[in-house]
């Protein structure tokens, strides 16, 4: 009789582990609200929060500026939520309250522009190509997009149904020369991550991905990057409760400051 | 879990099996019942809310996709290998654990649950570090020729890991359920301990290892976590239905909502087979 309660405890574990296995990698890491306002001014501050959605690729720059919009202005937190920019879509639609959203490609931004859930028209504030990250010493010696179809290499993409992967799809079918690939992962940051711990040989990430890892990958650069181009989008939510403060973050990602900031990180003009 | 000596699981008193029939409340009061429905539809809603959401009229064409086949063809060719792996490794680690006593035995039993409450993702990073091309045992095999990463293998190998605790842990409960009174009657009648092991234990216990096989068998199915991390994503050699329903999701979400009812489905079966059965008989 021992058998039962605890077989059923069982169960309830395998199904909870089944929970926790499918739903930890949709949401963004908790990068989110900081609770504390700068409260420099003598005079009394309305606590407001806006809430920016951007996609995983605009961690780094994107908290860089939070941090420098909060600073200017007193009593506004910025509450970042980074995820895939599929993702983020999909969590607008189903009316999370974000008031700027910012996608790595156009044609999430027009799934949300074509539903009526942006305000205006979304403006353009940064592009990003593709490039070879190879682990430390390059085993394989890769050093052109030809190479990454040696026989032996090991080479590891994004899945097609990604934004980096139909980037690569794009850049295959204009050099005529197919992959082999050994993975085809679902997000960029896997591809990085099987090769900067040498799992694979060489992946395809962005520019900016191979800058942010540091030592633990080195870049190859190849020609024929600039024939599949990432433009990223920023727009206001139409449903902001802060429209004002919404635009004015817009407009500090395509201002002078926002741009040097994505430019030290690897992000080209638009 | 107390080392009491039980009754065969097969001589279970036939008045406990006929109440469960009835609707009653059985003396427990009403209010624990009432929480007691809170807690079932928590579970029960969302399941029901995904069958919603589904578009049945292309149900049929968004699960049979040759990339949905082909992922569900690998889940449960992959599934039953690692139960299997889970019956041949699983069997003896049970019977160590309930039979023999050796000190640090409480710690190894706690080593081997950890993959119950680690979540797969560390279990995959861990695999990595163990059998990745670089890992602790992957690199001398890689030597010789063997690559683990990005193969089948490591998919069979990745759901093992986190199925096994399930089938050693509902083994070594029908184990100790079990007792060791027959063994040792077999054992002074001079049966060998291999004999009685195949005679004797191994029938005693088969419900509660047919039990942990099906619970190993729908954790392997479910594995997401670590594959991912350790196995990689390739149609038809390593991206299992899970993995598949996650990327169709970027793309089709209709098509990702059908196959995650196709895996409900087969985990429903399967868990209706193993506990229905039982409470019925």
């Amino acid at each position: 009789m021992i058998r039962r309660p605890f077989l059923a405890a069982l169960a309830l574990a395998g199904a909870a582990t089944l929970l926790a296995g499918c739903a930890s990698p949709s949401t963004g890491s908790g990068n989110g609200s900081t609770e504390s306002p700068s409260e420099t001014s003598a005079t009394p501050v309305v606590e407001q929060t806006l809430t920016v959605f951007a996609a995983a690729s605009l961690k780094d720059t994107f908290t860089e500026l939070a941090t420098e919009f909060e600073e200017s202005h007193p009593g506004v937190t910025v509450s970042l939520n980074f995820a895939g920019s599929a993702d983020l879509v999909s969590q607008v639609t189903e009316g999370a309250p974000a008031d700027v959203v910012a996608f790595a490609d156009e044609k999430n931004m027009a799934k949300l522009t074509d539903a009526g859930l942006i305000d205006g028209t979304p403006e353009l504030f940064a592009s990003n190509t593709l490039e070879i990250a190879v682990p430390p010493g390059n085993p394989q010696g890769i050093t052109s997009f030809q190479d990454l179809a040696k026989p032996d290499a090991k080479v590891v993409i994004c899945a097609a149904q990604v934004p980096c992967g139909s980037a690569t799809v794009k850049i295959e079918e204009a050099t005529g020369i197919t992959l082999t690939p050994v993975s085809e992962e679902s997000a960029v940051t896997d591809v990085l991550g099987k090769v900067s711990s040498g799992e694979a040989d060489a992946g395809l990430v962005y520019v900016t991905d191979v800058e942010a890892a540091g030592d633990t990958v080195e870049g190859v650069t190849f020609p024929e990057s600039s024939g599949a181009v990432n433009t990223y989008p920023i727009g206001v939510v139409a449903a902001s409760t802060l429209p004002d403060l919404a635009s004015e973050f817009s407009t500090l990602v395509t201002g002078a400051d926002g741009q040097k900031i994505l430019a030290a990180a690897g992000f080209a003009k638009p | 879990m107390p080392d009491t000596v039980r009754r065969p699981a097969s001589r279970r008193p036939e008045s406990r099996q006929r109440a469960s029939r009835r609707a009653t409340l059985g003396g427990i009061p009403a209010w624990v019942a009432a929480v007691a429905v809170v807690g079932a539809l928590l579970i029960v809603v969302p399941i029901v809310s995904l069958a919603t959401r589904v578009d049945w009229a292309h149900f049929g064409s968004l699960i049979t996709s040759e990339s949905s086949l082909a992922a569900l063809a690998l889940s449960l060719r992959t599934s039953v290998a690692s139960t299997a792996l889970c019956v041949i490794l699983g069997v003896p680690l049970a019977l160590v654990l309930a039979r023999t006593s050796f000190p640090g035995k409480r710690i190894l039993r706690a080593l081997i649950l950890l993959p119950l409450v680690l979540p797969p993702v560390v279990g995959g990073i861990a695999l990595l570090a163990a059998f990745g091309r670089r890992g602790l045992l992957g690199a001398p095999l890689e030597v010789l020729g063997v690559t683990i990463a990005f193969s089948t293998v490591a998919v069979v190998l990745a759901q093992t890991f986190v199925a096994l605790p399930f089938l050693v842990l509902s083994l070594e409960a029908a184990l100790r359920a079990a007792g060791s009174r027959y063994e040792a009657v077999a054992s002074t009648l001079g049966a060998s301990p291999s004999t009685v092991f195949r005679r004797v234990t191994l029938p005693l216990v088969l419900p509660g290892l047919v039990t942990g096989a099906v619970l190993a068998f729908a954790r392997a199915l479910g594995e997401f976590g670590a594959t991912l991390t350790f196995a990689g994503s390739l149609e038809g050699v390593t991206r299992t239905l899970p993995l598949e329903i996650y990327l169709q999701r970027e793309t089709d979400p209709e098509a990702a909502v059908a196959l995650a009812l196709v895996l409900v489905l087969v985990a429903v079966i399967v868990m209706v087979a193993t506990y229905g059965r039982r409470e019925i008989r």
